[in-house]
């Protein structure tokens, strides 16, 4: 090959409160493919937005060379300049325009203004022939799948003289077969010369189509391996991306012991929801599983995995088309169709998403603790203040909320108060069964051993908790027992003992026909 | 409780006599206190400001009594469509079809007193119910079909407007009985001896100020009780003496000329009672939620669609009532009644303190908004600004106070 195309030296990428990138070093030859892959908040596509400007020049510390000359991009528009492409994960495709207008969006064929629609068209269909797309230029983006639309972005970066195709997790969304075609184009691309970086976490798509993987992990480059060579297997790579050895990040915690005869504090049988929209797809398929009283339940995957969508499913059907399945608590079958049924059987759902799913950041701590259990607080619909501000003034003092008053509005506060209030406010709703999505993401270290402890203390009450996390370490370090699930379907079952890293990441990276 | 924030905003500024570090604390927590409601305390300020401007320009016909009843009576109207724009608003919604609605139940409530000869109290009944089911009516649409709102109003604009015209076949119509004339456009009656002063609304308005001052020393007594801090009793005593100086400048100010204006009591009820609703009742909490943060309320079980419809259905009630009261003010049912209404209740929403994306306002917000734009038109009327320039400034205004809310929160974001 001709020598590297691109390098990043010793890339750092603080944000407040948080180092991103602590010590980056990429280098991609010229002409191949090359993966990136590491966990979730490893740091990958914070390093994908420094080298595409998104994070521009001088926000960063280290040095980009690309084709041998130092870049400080100031925005994304002086990288693709440059030929540097980034298509993200939620696609950057107006909905309403044709594809032909999708594709020279900001990049007009025009003369003093005035588009010139038989060159758009002309040039449109010879860039869908090269992507092999055989539709209309003129079809509106609405109308095609997403595996196309897909295609249609890469089409808009071949537009732009597109010297290095950057992917970020392309396939996330797509079912298997646009998955294939998408793969085979980035080989036909590479045989014409365009160099791509693709961040994936499908251990099987990076053997089929890369050259050389970089792994990341906690916002430092591990190692770069030649996937080519024989001792990359998919078990090296693993080892790469979760080697971490676990200090004491975690309360101590004695283990649960089942109590024998006592059903289960919640179990789902044979769950299986469709995407909202893409009705062939399922995101949760057949899932089955159990959470006793006093057992901390890890769900482990990685995005895309299902895990949230299975956990909001059942909560109050709030997420994608339920199509079949049963939901048991203590044994007996109940209704969760909507949110207040679900609440109603003492289950409660703490998102992972809590600026937008989770609080209302206009208004005041008191009123986030207090909103999904007024009643608590309230005599004969009449919410009394006094007591409802005494009872946030005690999740304030319990919880370490690190706050004034409890008047101060949520929006103000850090990530891990935020998370803390979103806590309380469904301790405060005194359920028998919490779902934990992703408790600690964002937070600083700090905070995130309070949110343990806090958890700890739950199941020490009685509470079943489901625990769902990226994060290994954190379910090793938590869970009584840990399922693992990829590609929306259950891959694994391991108890406190059996679980290490390697053994769940092997399960979590497991595709379809390999599980079955 | 309306006029008098000029009596109000004084009797904040001279607590610094004693000048020992106590009060600088002092000052220091009302002035976090003011912080925390930057809007709603610049609004009454502004509001304050602007009352002072007038009086002195008109030298003080602004402040006349007679005046002070008649700016009340004149923005009863809009102030109570103002009470109902608010929730809207905060449920992140906006109605446009309120103007129409009021000139609509105008109309049928002179079709049936006039035309057909209904006691009055009877045919008020039914108009309040109308207008609760066209406010329900394009709350359904809203709601469960998810129709936006503006959409819809849009449309109900066009359609009462339509209705009104085809029911009173472009004629107006009147006049209204004497007691409907009496509930919007009279005082309170005259009763014991004389004393110079409406007897009648002193006692109301003593009454007010004792259950205010009992109330807040029962609040008081009870967060004690729940052991939680209470501002220091000197900024106890300042909020009390200020509240009873505002009431008792008010009382005063229309006890010595007809007394209270009947609708000033139905606006002070419906003030009281939506403020309590949006402050203490769980669906009020849940109006708030839904217009802050629409997933994150769904997920916290609060039934949106219900709420949406039900604050819809207030509106529509709300405009019932304003219908019913500017045409027995008016003393006939006009098609072209209520024009712009909608504008200008959304108008008094914003300057009080609602925000846009919702889950933001306060009732009492709504009101200081509305006075801020009656006591403009009041006061450019006395002085003789034309309507012409009268509109570029009330335009001016609602840009002025948005703007001024923009701005301060990108300040204390950054």
């Amino acid at each position: 090959m001709a020598g590297p195309v691109l390098e990043m030296r010793s890339i750092v990428k603080t944000f407040p409160g948080v180092k991103a990138l602590s010590d980056v070093t990429l280098t991609v030859q010229q002409g191949e493919v090359h993966a990136i892959c590491g966990e979730n908040g490893a740091g990958k596509s914070t390093l994908m937005k420094v080298l595409s400007g998104v994070h521009p020049h001088g926000t960063y510390e280290g040095e980009i060379l690309f084709e041998g000359e130092v870049c400080s991009f100031k925005d994304i528009r002086a990288s693709e300049q440059h030929g540097i492409v980034i298509i993200h994960q939620e696609l950057a495709l107006v909905p309403f325009l044709s594809i032909a207008e999708n594709i020279f969006l900001g990049n007009e064929h025009a003369t003093r203004g005035l588009i010139s629609w038989s060159e758009t068209l002309k040039h449109g269909s010879e860039l869908l022939r090269r992507v092999g797309l055989s539709e209309h230029p003129d079809t509106r983006v609405a109308d095609i799948g997403v595996g196309k639309q897909q295609l249609v972005e890469i089409a808009k970066a071949l537009s732009k003289k597109v010297k290095l195709l950057i992917l970020d997790e392309p396939t996330a969304a797509l079912n298997d077969e646009d998955s294939g075609k998408l793969l085979d184009l980035i080989l036909e691309l590479k045989k014409q010369g365009i160099t791509s970086i693709i961040i994936s976490h499908k251990l099987n798509e990076i053997r089929k189509v890369a050259d050389s993987v970089t792994i990341l992990r906690d916002g430092r480059t591990i190692e770069t391996l030649d996937v080519k060579a024989a001792e990359t297997t998919e078990d090296r790579i693993i080892s790469g991306m979760v080697g971490r050895d676990l200090e004491h990040r975690f309360p101590e915690r004695t283990p649960h012991q089942p109590e024998e005869g006592v059903a289960p504090a919640l179990e789902i049988r044979d769950w299986t929801v469709h995407h909202p929209i893409d009705q062939q797809r399922k995101v949760v398929d057949d899932v089955s599983l159990t959470v006793r009283r006093g057992e901390i339940v890890g769900i482990a995957g990685l995005m895309g995995a299902g895990r949230t969508e299975l956990a909001m499913s059942v909560f109050g059907r709030t997420y994608g088309r339920y199509a079949g399945g049963t939901v048991l608590k203590d044994g007996k079958e109940i209704r969760t169709k909507t949110v207040p049924e679900a609440v109603k059987h003492g289950i409660a759902y703490v998102t992972e998403d809590r600026k937008h799913y989770g609080l209302n950041l206009i208004d005041t701590i008191n009123r986030n603790i207090s909103l999904s259990s007024l009643k608590k607080v309230a005599k004969r619909g009449i919410v009394d203040e006094h007591e409802e501000r005494q009872v946030a003034e005690g999740f304030r003092k319990s919880m370490n909320i690190k706050a004034p008053t409890v008047f101060e509005p949520v929006g103000k506060l850090s990530g891990g108060n935020q998370q803390k209030v979103v806590l309380s406010k469904w301790i405060f709703a005194g359920p028998d069964v919490l779902i934990l999505d992703e408790p600690t993401r964002g937070i600083d270290v700090g905070a995130k051993f309070e949110i343990y402890t806090v958890i700890d203390k739950l199941a020490a009450e009685g509470k079943a908790v489901v625990f769902i996390s990226s994060e290994l370490p954190e379910l090793l370090g938590m869970c009584d027992r840990i399922y693992t699930m990829a590609a929306g379907r259950l891959t694994g079952e391991f108890s406190r003992a059996e679980a290490s890293q390697e053994a769940l990441m092997r399960q979590m990276t497991k595709d379809k026909e390999v599980t079955r | 409780m309306s006029t008098d924030v000029t009596a109000k905003t004084p009797a904040g500024a001279p607590p610094g006599k004693s000048g020992s570090a106590a009060d600088d604390g002092l000052l220091k927590l009302m002035l976090e206190g003011m912080r925390r409601n930057m809007r709603q305390y610049g609004m009454l300020i502004a509001l304050g400001l602007i009352v002072a401007l007038f009086a002195v320009w008109t030298n003080g016909d602004l402040i006349l009594p007679r005046n002070v009843s008649n700016l009340v009576l004149q923005n009863s109207y809009i102030l109570i469509l103002a009470i109902g724009m608010m929730l809207v608003i905060i449920a992140g919604h906006i109605d446009l079809s309120v103007g129409s609605l009021t000139a609509f139940v105008g109309s049928i409530a002179a079709v049936l007193m006039v035309n057909h000869d209904m006691a009055w109290p009877l045919a008020v009944v039914l108009c309040l119910v109308l207008g609760a089911a066209a406010g329900a009516m394009q709350g359904f649409f809203i709601a469960y079909l998810g129709i936006p709102s503006f959409i819809v109003t849009l449309a109900g604009m066009l359609l009462f407007r339509g209705l009104t015209e085809i029911f009173l076949k472009g004629q107006t119509l009147g006049p209204f009985p004497d007691g409907l004339q009496k509930v919007s456009n009279g005082f309170l009656p005259e009763v014991g001896p004389n004393t110079n002063y409406h007897n009648l609304t002193l006692l109301l308005g003593f009454g007010l100020i004792a259950f205010v001052v009992i109330q807040e020393v029962r609040d008081r007594r009870r967060q004690q009780e729940f052991s939680l801090d209470v501002p220091p009793v000197k900024l106890f005593l300042l909020k009390l003496v200020a509240l009873i100086a505002a009431l008792l400048t008010v009382t005063m100010l229309l006890a010595s000329y007809k007394g209270a204006p009947v609708v000033l009591l139905i606006l002070g009820v419906l003030v009281v009672g939506f403020g309590y609703v949006m402050r203490n009742v769980v669906i009020g909490r849940h109006v708030y939620a839904i217009g802050g943060n629409l997933p994150a309320a769904k997920l916290s079980g609060v039934k949106d669609k219900k709420v949406t419809f039900l604050v819809f259905l207030n509106m529509g009630m709300m405009a019932a009532l304003a219908g019913l009261v500017f045409a027995a003010r008016f003393n006939a049912a006009s098609p072209k009644a209520g024009l712009n209404f909608e504008l200008e209740a959304i108008a008094a929403s914003f300057i009080g303190g609602a925000s846009m994306s919702g889950g933001v306002g306060t009732v009492l917000g709504a009101i200081i908004g509305g006075l801020v734009l009656g006591v403009l038109n009041n006061g450019m009327n006395l002085v003789g600004v034309g309507t012409d320039w009268q509109q570029v400034i009330k335009g001016l205004v609602l840009l002025a106070a948005v703007g001024f809310d923009v701005w301060n929160k990108r300040k204390v974001g950054s």
